[in-house]
């Protein structure tokens, strides 16, 4: 069997070469990635043709068509999307993992979608309190925008290749602590079957072809993490004293000078701290002796964060980290 | 242009009863690793009762020459269906990446671009797939002629 004419074809090849750029552009577009959508068939004929003897004018035969159509994979995958754990507080509502719901078939399927939350292989049971489609597509949770999930009301359909992104909602037991770790799991599954894979559903394709199932058996899950950050604050005070005489004696006129120090241990951070201490009975404020981590507040309640309110200091920190250390000092006289 | 219409008109039944000479089957298979009894994995070619993509599949055309005299020049032509991407050929096939304009082996096309630049054509630019025969294909003879795709 060896084919005619070689180099006659070559030089035709070289001929058409160029006059064939266009049609090479006309090609059929690249395939999704889920592959022939659902329901198209595949046609296939051949020719044959030939000269019933030598020099006769060419016969042309056709073959029979066979033709086939493309039946529906039903695939889908599910895939966490935070970029790390999602950091919660103790008692915290609402907390929001965001996972992306895809559809690796080739044709259009509604999924179910549900959590596990007490799966265990983690240290405590989030309490998921709604799933919700992010139906502006912002790939954000808007709550009052996005739809929260009803199952059986608002599955989800997605096109060949489209995917979703799915929230789970959900509160952390207060009971949690520093560092612990909770998982929720999201699962999906196609509404028209899943199973083992191969598993077919007669005519339940769309197009009018079979539903197959397909590598992933056509449901999927992953897991998304809460951590728990929870900071700690300690404070610790201590006292110098100087007498006007040069020595440490407590005497009327000696000066007490306070040292407050806060410090932020564990993960997270604690917001809105603030430290404040009053004037002991039997001294006097030292006007202009506030300051923090060695910088001069002043006494009045302005800009700063420090004021001197008559019988009390107080300094605001605002939001520190854990880890974080800050130092008030202030002076009193001994009456 | 009347005369040549005259000269096709007096072909054409001509051809018609010529074309009976040969036959032309096609048929389509659905190549599958399974594993036989022993739990080796052995390739079996079933007719397909469900067709995905990624499926591999076999076209087989067989053609016969029923006729009394051998049957010269004879080329067998197959448009790879839009929905397949071309594997393998097997024999002396020759192939095209432009819809059959030009043929050639594989190794030897190229593809262009829109840019104007072009590159080696791989098995999945192949748009038809021939096997022209040197020999006249004698009165009684036939064979098959094997080609594989994936379903995209």
């Amino acid at each position: 069997m060896k084919h005619i004419g070689c180099l006659s074809y070559r030089k035709k090849t070289a001929l058409l070469a160029a006059a064939s750029a266009v049609a090479i552009v006309a090609l059929p577009a690249p395939a999704l990635a889920a592959g022939t959508p659902a329901g198209t068939d595949i046609k296939n004929v051949a020719t044959a043709t030939y000269e019933p003897t030598p020099g006769a004018p060419e016969v042309t035969v056709d073959s029979n068509t066979v033709t086939l159509k493309v039946d529906e994979l039903l695939d889908v995958s599910v895939s966490w999307g935070d970029p790390s754990d999602v950091v919660a507080a103790p008692g915290a509502t609402g907390q929001v993992l965001r996972f992306t719901v895809s559809n690796g078939g080739n044709g259009s399927e509604a999924f179910g979608l549900s959590t596990v939350a007490n799966g265990g292989g983690d240290d405590f049971d989030p309490s998921v309190t709604a799933i919700v489609l992010d139906t502006n597509g912002n790939n954000a949770y808007d709550a009052g925008i996005d739809t929260v999930y009803v199952p059986g009301s608002n599955d989800p359909v997605l096109a060949a290749d489209e995917a979703i992104t799915v929230f789970v909602l959900s509160n952390i037991p207060a009971g949690a602590s520093d560092t612990q770790r909770g998982k929720v799991d999201l699962l999906a599954v196609a509404k028209t079957g899943s199973g083992t894979p191969g598993t077919s559903f007669a005519g339940l394709g769309q197009g009018g072809g079979n539903a197959i199932v397909g590598a992933t058996g056509a449901d999927a899950e992953d897991d998304g993490w809460y951590k728990i950050a929870k900071a700690a604050i300690a404070f610790s005070k201590s006292a110098t004293v100087a007498d006007p005489w040069g020595g440490i004696t407590q005497a009327p006129g000696s000066v007490i000078t306070y040292t407050l120090t806060a410090t932020v241990s564990g993960t997270g951070s604690l917001g809105n701290v603030r430290v404040s201490d009053p004037i002991p009975a039997g001294t006097t404020y030292t006007p202009g002796s506030l300051t923090l981590d060695g910088s001069a507040l002043s006494d009045a309640a302005d800009a700063d964060a420090g004021a001197f309110t008559g019988s009390a200091i107080g300094v605001g920190l605002g939001t520190l980290a854990s880890g974080a250390s800050r130092t008030v000092t202030f002076k009193v006289k001994i009456d | 242009m009347k005369i040549l219409l005259f000269i096709l008109a007096l072909i054409a039944p001509a051809a018609a009863m010529a074309a009976e000479d040969v036959s032309l089957a096609s048929q389509v298979f659905v190549e599958k690793t399974v594993k036989d009894a022993k739990g080796e994995a052995k390739i079996v070619r079933e007719t397909p009762a469900v067709v995905t993509p990624g499926d591999r599949l076999v076209f087989v055309l067989s053609y016969n020459n029923k006729g009394a005299v051998p049957a010269t020049g004879f080329t067998v032509t197959n448009p790879v269906p839009a929905a397949v991407s071309f594997a393998a050929a097997e024999g002396s096939a020759q192939v095209s990446v432009d819809g059959g304009k030009s043929w050639g082996q594989l190794a030897a096309l190229k593809v262009k671009a829109a840019d104007g630049t072009s590159r080696a054509a791989a098995p999945a630019d192949v748009t038809h797939i021939r096997w022209a025969f040197a020999q006249p294909i004698p009165a009684g003879a036939g064979g098959q002629l094997t080609f594989r795709g994936t379903v995209k």
